[in-house]
C-alpha cells in the first residue's frame, strides 16, 4: 500500500516535471521600495544599483561571494603603478543592437563624473580613459591605486550612441525642467532587458536571448513590485502572490518559517552599527560636564564599551539576526579580521575606570540615534542607554527619522551617536579615509568621523594603504591600523546587522552579502 | 447669488493661500532633502553644490514666492526623487486614489445607508445588534489594523484576494482604469471596504438616529393615523427627510475619503497619490509635499463650496435672508 502511494506520488511529480520543463518560468519579487531611476548615475543607493545591475553591467561584476570577476572587461593588467589597461569583451551587444566598444567606457566614464552625478566617488576627478584601440582602454591615475576597479561593478556602462541619439549625454538633473530620457528607458548589455516599467507599480524583466555570458538562470520573465508596508509585504509572500521578497522585518521570521512552503535565508550583512563619540571639542556639545569632554579621557570611551551588553542586543532586539563586531569592518572584507575580539561585557569594570577618570557618580549627555534607518535603530538605542544607565551615565536619547537625524549629525552636532558603515568599495581603506582618519578643517576627508576620532598613526597609515601595492604589506598596514583604533577605543562597534530574505522554496537563488540582489541567480522549480 | 459665488471663491483663494504658508513653514522641519538625495559617499561640497542649485540657500519667503508663483501655472517642479515634473506624477497617481474614493463612497452609501434604515426601523432586533457592534468596530479599530486583517483573512487564508495593488489596469492616455478588468475590481474590494469602514459607520448612525427622529415628528404620526402603508411612511417619508443632512455629510465625507486614503493606500500598496505622499515625506521631497497639500486643500475647498451652493438651492430661506 505504502510503496503504491510513494510510486504514485513519484509518477505524479515526474508528469508534473515533464508538463512544466517547457513552461514559462515567471518570477515575482518585492522590495520595500522601488528604484529610483533607471539612469545608472543619478542615485549611489545599494537596491538602485543592484535592481539595475540586472540590465546594464560594469567593467568587471561580483560573484556570489562578492569575488570581482571579469565582466564587460575580459582581463586588466597593471603596466606600471599609475597605468593599468583593460582588455574590453569583444561581440557583446547593448540590447537595442549596438556594438559596445572602448568609446561607450570613455563615454559612461565621463558621464559619471559630470554634475547631477551620484557616482562621481568611483571614479576619481584626475584619472584619465584613454582609448588605445576599439577593444582596449588604459586608465592613468595621478597617484597608485591598486583597488581602482574595485566599485566599478557599480560602474555601469551605457550605450554612447543610443544615449546621444536620445539627448541622456549627461546624468538626470533635478534642477533642470527636462525629463531624461535615460530615468525611464533602459539599453544596457546584462541578462535582462526591461520590457514594462510603471515606477512604484510594477516593471517587467525578459531574458535577454543574446546575452554574451551563459545564462544559469531559468527565468523567463521577472516582475518586480514594490511593497512598502511590511505585513502587505510578508502576507504576499505567504499568499503566494509573490516568490521572494526582502527585506523581512525581524518579528516575522518565524511566521515565515513555520508557513509551509516559504522560508528565510538569513546572514551576516556587511554594514557595521557602532557608536561613536565626539572626542575633537574642548567641551561637550550636549553634556552636563562643563569644561571638559570626558570622551578625551580613554577611561571613559573603554567604560562605555564594557557597560553595552552586545550579546543581549543580539538576542533580545535582534532575535539573534546579528553577529557582534570587533572591528569597524566586517569580518568578510578583511583577511586578518580572525584575531579581533570584542572587549567583555563587565559592567563592574565600567564604573570603576568612570570613578577612575572623576566620574563616581556618572554623568548626562544625549543621544543621537536614526528611527528609520537600520534594523531596529531606536531599539538598540534605547537598549544602550538602559545599559548605560546601569552605570550611571544618564542618557537622553534623540531619536528621528533619519531625514533630521542626518541633517544633524552630517554637521558634526552631536556628542554621542549611532551610525552604520558599509564600506562601497567593499575594502578597508574605504573605512579609514571615511572613519577612522583625522578630519581636517572642511572635512574633505573622514567626514563621517563625526565624533572627531584622531589618532596620526591611523591618519598617516590610510595614505600609506592608499599607494601601497604590495596586498601583503597592505594588509599589515591596515591591521596595524584597526590594532590603533582599538587600542584608543575609538569607536564602540556593536554588530553586523543581519540579512533577512524570504522566498518560496520552490525557487533557488544567491543571497549575496551586500544585500543585492541579482535576478540571474534563480531558478524556478 | 453672482456676489455670493463671488465671496466664496475669494475666501477660497485665501484659504489656499493660508494652507500653501502653513505648509511651507512645516517643511522647514522636515530635516534635509539633499541627505536624501545622493548616497552617502557624495561629498560635502558636491552636497552644498547640489542645495544651491534647488535653491534651497534662499530665504524662506523667496521660495515660498517662487512657489505661488508657480502653483497659479500648475507648475510645481521636479520631484527630488523621482526626477519628473511633480504635475505628471500626480496626473498619473490621480486615477487610482479618485477611483478607490469612489468606490469606497459608493460602499458607505449602499451599504451605511440601508443598514441605518433597518436599525432605525427595528431598533431591538438581533440584526440590530449585530449592525451596531460592526459600527463599533469600525468606528473604533485604526484604518491599518483593518486594513491588515482583511489582508490576513482574504488574502493569506482564504487566498481569495490579492493582498496588494491595483490589478491590471486599461491605460486611456489621460486615464487608467482598473474597473474594465477582473482583477482589478478584486483589487479594489479590501481597499475601497477599509476605506469607506468608518464613513459607513458613520452615515449609518446619523441614518439610524435621523429616522428615529423623524419616526417620532408629527406628520409621521398623522401619515399612521390616516392609515397610510408601513413601506410608504418609512420610504416615502421619513427616509426622504433624513437624507439632506446625510447628503451634506456624505458630500464633505467624500473630500476625507480622499486625503485619507493615505494610510489604506500604504498598507494595500495602491500606487495612488497618497503612498506618494506618505513615501515623499520620508524623503523629504519637497516639490510632491506641497504639491499634494495644494491638492487636497482644493478639493476640501471646491466640495465646501459645491455644498453652500446646493444648500442656496436646496433652501428657500437663504434665498430670502439674502434679498432682504
Amino acid at each position: 500500500m505504502g510503496l503504491r502511494h510513494s510510486l504514485i506520488a513519484v509518477a505524479s511529480v515526474a508528469a508534473l516535471c515533464v508538463a512544466t520543463g517547457a513552461q514559462a518560468k515567471t518570477f515575482k519579487w518585492a522590495f520595500q521600495g522601488d528604484a529610483q531611476s533607471l539612469d545608472p548615475h543619478t542615485l549611489n543607493e545599494t537596491f538602485t544599483l543592484g535592481f539595475l545591475s540586472n540590465v546594464y553591467e560594469g567593467l568587471v561584476r561580483r560573484g556570489p561571494d562578492l569575488q570581482i570577476l571579469p565582466s564587460l572587461a575580459e582581463s586588466w593588467e597593471l603596466l606600471d603603478p599609475n597605468h593599468w589597461r583593460f582588455t574590453l569583451r569583444k561581440g557583446v551587444k547593448f540590447h537595442n543592437g549596438n556594438d559596445f566598444n572602448a568609446d561607450d567606457v570613455i563615454f559612461t566614464f565621463d558621464r559619471v563624473r559630470m554634475d547631477g552625478s551620484d557616482i562621481k566617488t568611483k571614479v576619481a576627478a584626475d584619472t584619465k580613459v584613454v582609448k588605445v584601440d576599439d577593444y582596449t582602454v588604459d586608465i592613468i591615475t595621478s597617484k597608485p591605486n591598486p583597488i581602482v576597479y574595485y566599485e566599478w561593478d557599480n560602474v555601469l556602462i551605457m550605450d554612447k550612441e543610443w544615449s546621444e541619439e536620445n539627448n541622456a549625454t549627461a546624468p538626470t538633473d533635478v534642477t533642470k525642467d527636462a525629463n531624461n530620457y535615460a530615468a525611464f528607458n533602459a539599453n544596457g548589455t546584462g541578462p535582462f532587458k526591461i520590457v514594462e516599467r510603471e515606477t512604484d507599480v510594477r516593471t517587467v524583466f525578459k531574458p535577454n536571448a543574446d546575452w554574451w555570458d551563459e545564462a544559469k538562470h531559468n527565468v523567463t520573465e521577472g516582475i518586480f513590485t514594490p511593497i512598502s508596508s511590511d505585513a502587505t509585504r510578508v502576507a504576499a509572500l505567504l499568499s503566494g502572490e509573490i516568490d521572494m521578497m526582502y527585506p523581512v522585518p525581524v518579528q516575522d521570521i518565524k511566521r515565515i518559517e513555520s508557513n509551509g512552503g516559504t522560508a528565510t535565508m538569513t546572514g551576516p550583512e556587511l554594514r557595521t552599527i557602532f557608536l561613536g563619540m565626539d572626542q575633537s571639542r574642548d567641551e561637550l556639545l550636549y553634556s552636563n560636564i562643563k569644561g571638559k569632554n570626558p570622551f578625551k579621557d580613554k577611561r571613559v570611551r573603554e567604560a562605555f564599551y564594557k557597560a553595552i551588553d552586545v550579546d543581549t542586543i543580539r538576542k533580545k532586539i535582534m532575535r539573534n539576526l546579528s553577529t557582534p563586531s570587533a572591528i569597524m569592518v566586517s569580518p568578510f572584507l578583511f583577511s586578518k579580521s580572525a584575531k579581533y575580539e570584542r572587549i567583555g561585557y563587565d559592567p563592574e569594570s565600567a564604573k570603576a575606570l568612570l570613578a577612575d577618570a572623576g566620574y563616581p557618580d556618572g554623568f548626562e549627555l544625549s543621544m543621537d540615534c536614526p528611527n528609520n534607518r537600520y534594523v531596529n535603530d531606536e531599539a538598540i538605542c534605547q537598549a544602550v542607554v538602559a545599559m548605560l544607565a546601569k552605570v550611571g551615565v544618564k542618557v537622553d536619547l534623540l531619536a528621528q527619522p533619519k531625514a533630521l537625524y542626518f541633517k544633524k549629525v552630517l554637521d558634526f552636532d552631536t556628542s554621542f551617536y549611532m551610525l552604520g558603515w558599509t564600506p562601497g568599495s567593499f575594502d578597508s581603506w574605504n573605512v579609514m579615509y571615511n572613519l577612522l582618519a583625522c578630519r581636517d578643517e572642511k572635512a574633505t576627508r573622514a567626514k563621517f568621523n563625526l565624533g572627531g576620532y584622531c589618532n596620526p598613526g591611523v591618519d598617516k597609515l590610510t595614505d600609506e594603504v592608499l599607494v601601497e601595492t604590495d596586498p601583503a604589506t597592505r594588509d599589515s598596514k591596515i591591521e596595524a591600523a584597526y590594532d590603533m583604533v582599538a587600542e584608543d577605543v575609538g569607536y564602540i562597534p556593536l554588530h553586523q546587522q543581519g540579512l533577512a530574505w524570504a522566498k518560496k522554496d520552490s525557487v533557488d537563488l544567491v543571497q549575496r552579502a551586500d544585500n543585492q540582489f541579482m535576478l540571474h541567480f534563480v531558478n524556478v522549480k | 447669488m453672482i456676489g455670493f459665488i463671488f465671496k466664496r471663491f475669494f475666501q477660497s483663494f485665501i484659504v489656499m493661500f493660508l494652507v500653501a504658508l502653513l505648509a511651507f513653514t512645516m517643511f522647514n522641519f522636515l530635516g534635509d532633502p539633499v541627505n536624501q538625495m545622493v548616497g552617502i559617499d557624495t561629498t560635502a561640497a558636491d552636497r552644498e553644490a547640489l542645495r544651491e542649485r534647488l535653491g534651497l540657500n534662499d530665504p524662506l519667503m523667496v521660495q515660498f514666492g517662487r512657489f505661488v508663483s508657480n502653483a497659479f501655472q500648475f507648475e510645481f517642479g521636479q520631484s527630488y526623487q523621482h526626477k519628473r515634473a511633480v504635475s505628471g506624477l500626480i496626473l498619473d497617481r490621480l486615477p487610482a486614489t479618485l477611483e478607490l474614493s469612489f468606490i469606497a463612497a459608493i460602499f458607505t452609501l449602499v451599504v451605511g445607508v440601508p443598514m441605518g434604515v433597518y436599525t432605525g426601523l427595528h431598533r431591538d432586533s438581533l440584526l440590530s445588534k449585530i449592525f451596531m457592534t460592526i459600527s463599533l468596530v469600525g468606528v473604533s479599530l485604526p484604518t491599518f489594523l483593518i486594513g491588515i486583517l482583511l489582508i490576513f483573512v482574504f488574502s493569506v487564508q482564504l487566498q481569495w484576494l490579492p493582498s496588494f495593488g491595483r490589478g491590471e489596469v486599461v491605460d486611456f492616455g489621460f486615464w487608467s482604469t482598473g474597473l474594465l478588468t477582473a482583477s482589478g475590481w478584486k483589487a479594489v474590494i479590501m481597499p475601497a471596504v477599509t476605506l469607506g469602514l468608518f464613513q459607513m459607520t458613520l452615515i449609518m448612525r446619523l441614518v439610524r438616529s435621523e429616522m428615529l427622529e423623524v419616526l417620532r415628528s408629527d406628520y409621521i404620526k398623522f401619515a399612521r393615523a390616516r392609515g397610510l402603508a408601513n413601506r410608504s411612511i418609512n420610504f416615502g417619508h421619513a427616509l426622504k427627510n433624513t437624507l439632506v443632512p446625510v447628503i451634506t455629510i456624505a458630500g464633505l465625507q467624500l473630500g476625507s475619503l480622499i486625503a485619507f486614503a493615505i494610510i489604506t493606500e500604504t498598507v494595500f500598496q495602491w500606487p495612488g497619490m497618497g503612498l506618494m505622499f506618505l513615501q515623499a515625506i520620508q524623503v523629504v521631497d519637497i516639490p510632491i509635499m506641497a504639491a499634494y497639500l495644494m491638492l487636497i486643500a482644493f478639493f476640501f475647498v471646491m466640495i465646501n463650496m459645491i455644498v453652500d451652493l446646493l444648500y442656496y438651492v436646496v433652501d428657500p430661506r437663504l434665498r430670502v435672508d439674502s434679498s432682504n
